[in-house]
């Protein structure tokens, strides 16, 4: 070892003066591929440090979730153990897992993270598994007088309570609690296995069937205050078509450019408000069905055309022998130009459903639709207007007709002030008119829903 | 009416038949390595790396804003083949690329899967939050600023990691993984001494920028970035802190803003009327003009667009 540096040493030394024969600055000559060398070593050092960093954050956001929660969560154990070292701790601290964890993030002494040590490094481990956690309130204030859907004037609507999670390296769970003015309903509490072979998605669980596009949706999501006519007539309403189930989906081979999709869903068979449930399971062979097929295309970068047509049957409240069955048909134009994406932008939507409803004396066939647009007029204003048209499904010759204009402003992403003229003739010439305003406010990290 | 009973066995019959017919034979698997990434900057640093062993496929456009790009379904098409998927992380992409990493069915891809690259793993972030974070500071990314590839030296780590990367999911090309990588190495650091001669007599120049989208760029070249046309990160333009951010530049002499190209030039365009400054719309990523396809034109063309500027308002 010594030898070699000896060698070394040699080396350098005489070098200089075997090439400084020819030049008259040796030492310069000597500094410069010196420097380089440092300079390359610096670099490296430089590499291994922000490497070595990348593996605490990835340690640190162990937490499995890819809607990671909005706080920074407090470090793993074994996070703050690596870091510990490093940062200025506090001095004069016992090393316990509390302080650990405050030193792991400089200025630890600002951050307010005062929790109970309930046992070593249990509680910040444990906490980074803990689901994101979402809460979106949704207020709306009616004016107005309508005889035949009656709201109240003022309503805290819904408060959605969203928990979602990876489970395992399979699967993901999401839950979504919805507390009304009624109490507490699960909106929808399903498990979707990611990992299955031959690019199959299941979900098992409570869920929004895919049933048209409306009824997949959740409140905070719909461009209106209210939902369509063809919705609160034909398809269940608010809660719509929203079961225990399994449902199975996959993306099918089709011409290049064009995606398509099926949906196959197997459900209990109770759906719908209580009062006038859509479907109802009188016993436990009246299961509902959904079918869905969806077809989407990119026209151009910025234009693209989704078109789906469902099915759903099952068994109405007169009992096993009396199926309920519907047709749907939806298509969404939309439009978003990329270099101006989050100034304008347009969506046009229209569902057309058909109802097939036996009863006594005979079945009823009823049909609805409604047609809307929405175009972004800048970063935070939207206008939209929508027109519907529905029969009755238990007396498909009473037709209600209506109509809505409606103004969404947006604070931030994470609310929403919304104004509505809502027009209805219902059947037996009754007119009613409504103002409706709700604001709506998200708190937490909700997942983004699907497209 | 048939009896409710055989209903129901019929609709589990169907339902099973229809699972058969999916289950048709998948075409067989290209040999070449099918990455997806979530923006054009990651597939053009793959791409360095992998060269004709790999197919590499952006999801966002390089003029589109990254935080919000749409989950369309035909991105799907291509997540569902893909046996990489790279993202940029730090909450980037949270509003679209989880759904559809979910709906891809490709078990391959899931966070967490051997598929799945964060790539801010290998990169120096900037600007983490530290203590407690709040919305009320807008759409802050508490993980740190995820706009770091715009750092040559960024670019290198990456690459380094996306070599390492391709070798462990094929390792017989692991070899020519590594040789790309060094051949990068080489020509970047070529190109970063240029870069960094031409940038040198500005360096400590004061610069606004619209979004924070600039910290890493500005740190490897020595700018100074002193404000921002967003009053908080994702909320737009007020007209208050706009008079605030033109007392600022006046007193600090500031005289170039920077505008990345999705954004509306209204408010900055006044700016620089009312401050005599130059508005520049410079390109964060690969893609952002026509001819701009690589992370060495992307460099190219900014420091060029600065330069002018620079000149522009001595």
């Amino acid at each position: 070892m010594k030898a070699t540096w000896l060698v070394a040493l040699f080396l350098v030394l005489v070098a200089p003066h075997l090439l400084g024969q020819q030049t008259t600055a040796p030492a310069a000559a000597q500094d410069q591929p010196d420097n380089a060398a440092l300079m390359q070593k610096i670099r490296d050092l430089e590499d291994r440090v922000v490497a070595l960093e990348g593996q605490l954050r990835q340690i640190k956001a162990q937490q499995p979730a890819p809607a990671t929660a909005a706080p920074a969560a407090p470090a793993g154990a074994a996070a703050a153990e690596a870091a510990a070292p490093q940062a200025a701790a506090p001095p004069a601290a016992p090393p316990t897992a509390e302080t650990a964890q405050a030193a792991a993030t400089p200025q630890g002494s600002q951050t307010l993270v005062q929790q109970p040590s309930l046992g070593g490094a249990g509680v910040s481990a444990a906490k980074a598994l803990n689901p994101d956690i979402s809460v979106i309130g949704d207020f709306i204030g009616v004016a107005g007088h309508n005889p035949i859907q009656p709201s109240p004037s003022l309503q805290m609507h819904e408060s959605e309570v969203g928990l979602q999670a990876i489970i395992d390296p399979y699967a993901r769970g999401d839950f979504f609690l919805s507390f009304g003015e009624e109490g507490v309903d699960l909106e929808e509490g399903y498990v979707t296995f990611t990992a299955l072979p031959a690019n199959f998605v299941v979900k098992v669980g409570k869920m929004r069937a895919d049933f048209g596009k409306v009824n997949t949706l959740h409140n905070h999501v719909l461009p209106w205050v209210d939902r369509p006519l063809v919705t609160n007539n034909l398809v269940g309403g608010e809660d719509g078509i929203d079961d225990a189930g399994i449902s199975i989906q996959r993306i099918l081979p089709a011409p290049k450019g064009i995606f398509l999709e099926a949906t196959g869903q197997l459900f209990r068979g109770d759906s719908g408000d209580t009062q006038h449930p859509l479907f109802q399971a009188s016993t436990k062979s009246d299961v509902s069905a959904v079918a869905h097929l969806r077809t989407y295309k990119d026209i151009t970068e910025s234009t693209n055309l989704d078109l789906g047509v469902s099915y759903s049957r099952g068994h109405n409240k007169l009992g096993s022998d009396f199926l309920t069955q519907l047709y749907g048909v939806d298509a969404t134009l939309r439009w978003k130009p990329l270099r101006r994406s989050i100034y304008h932008s347009f969506i046009g939507r229209s569902e057309f459903v058909w109802s097939q409803r036996q009863q006594l004396p005979f079945e009823q066939r009823a049909f609805g639709f409604y047609v809307s647009g929405d175009y972004q007029l800048g970063r935070r204003w939207f206008l939209g207007g929508r027109y519907d048209h529905s029969d009755r499904p238990t007396q498909a010759n009473l037709t209600d007709n209506g109509g809505s204009l409606v103004l969404t402003y947006w604070p931030s992403e994470f609310s929403q002030v919304r104004g509505q003229y809502r027009f209805t003739h219902y059947a037996g010439n009754v007119d009613a008119h409504e103002l409706l305003m709700q604001v709506q406010f998200s708190l937490g990290a909700h997942g983004a829903h699907p497209f | 009416m048939r009896k409710a009973g055989n209903h129901a066995h019929f609709i589990v019959g169907g339902i099973v038949l229809l699972l058969c017919a999916f289950i048709l034979p998948t075409t067989a698997q290209a040999k070449k390595l099918n990455i997806v990434t979530s923006t054009t900057d990651m597939a053009a640093l793959a791409q360095e790396v992998g060269g004709d062993k790999v197919s590499v496929d952006a999801i966002a456009r390089g003029y589109q804003d990254p935080h919000f790009v749409e989950a369309k379904p035909s991105f799907l098409l291509r997540l569902r083949q893909a046996d990489l998927l790279i993202s940029v992380g730090l909450q980037l992409e949270i509003g679209w690329l989880p759904p559809l990493i979910t709906q891809s069915g490709n078990a391959r891809i899931q966070v967490g899967a051997p598929g799945y690259l964060d790539a801010s793993q290998f990169a120096e972030i900037l600007e983490i939050p530290q203590g407690q974070v709040t919305r009320a500071e807008g759409d802050v990314h508490p993980l740190g600023n995820p706009h770091y590839w715009l750092d040559p030296d960024n670019g290198r780590r990456i690459a380094k990691g996306f070599a390492n990367k391709f070798g462990e999911m094929d390792p017989s090309d692991a070899q020519y993984f590594q040789q790309r990588f060094q051949d990068f190495d080489k020509r970047l650091g070529a190109a970063v001494q240029k870069w960094d001669a031409e940038m040198k007599p500005y360096r400590g120049r004061k610069v606004v920028t619209y979004h924070r989208s600039f910290p890493n760029f500005a740190k490897h070249f020595g700018l100074d970035v002193i404000g921002y046309v967003e009053p908080r990160p994702g909320i737009p333009p007020t007209p208050s802190h706009t008079l605030d951010l033109i007392r600022l530049m006046k007193r600090e002499n500031c005289k170039v803003v920077l505008v990345e190209p999705y954004f509306d030039l209204k408010t900055p365009q006044s700016i620089g009327r009312e401050t005599g400054s130059q508005v520049v719309v410079y390109l964060p990523s690969v893609g952002g003009e026509k001819g701009v396809d690589d992370y060495f034109k992307l460099f190219d063309y900014d420091i060029d667009l600065l330069i002018k500027a620079f000149k522009a308002t001595q």
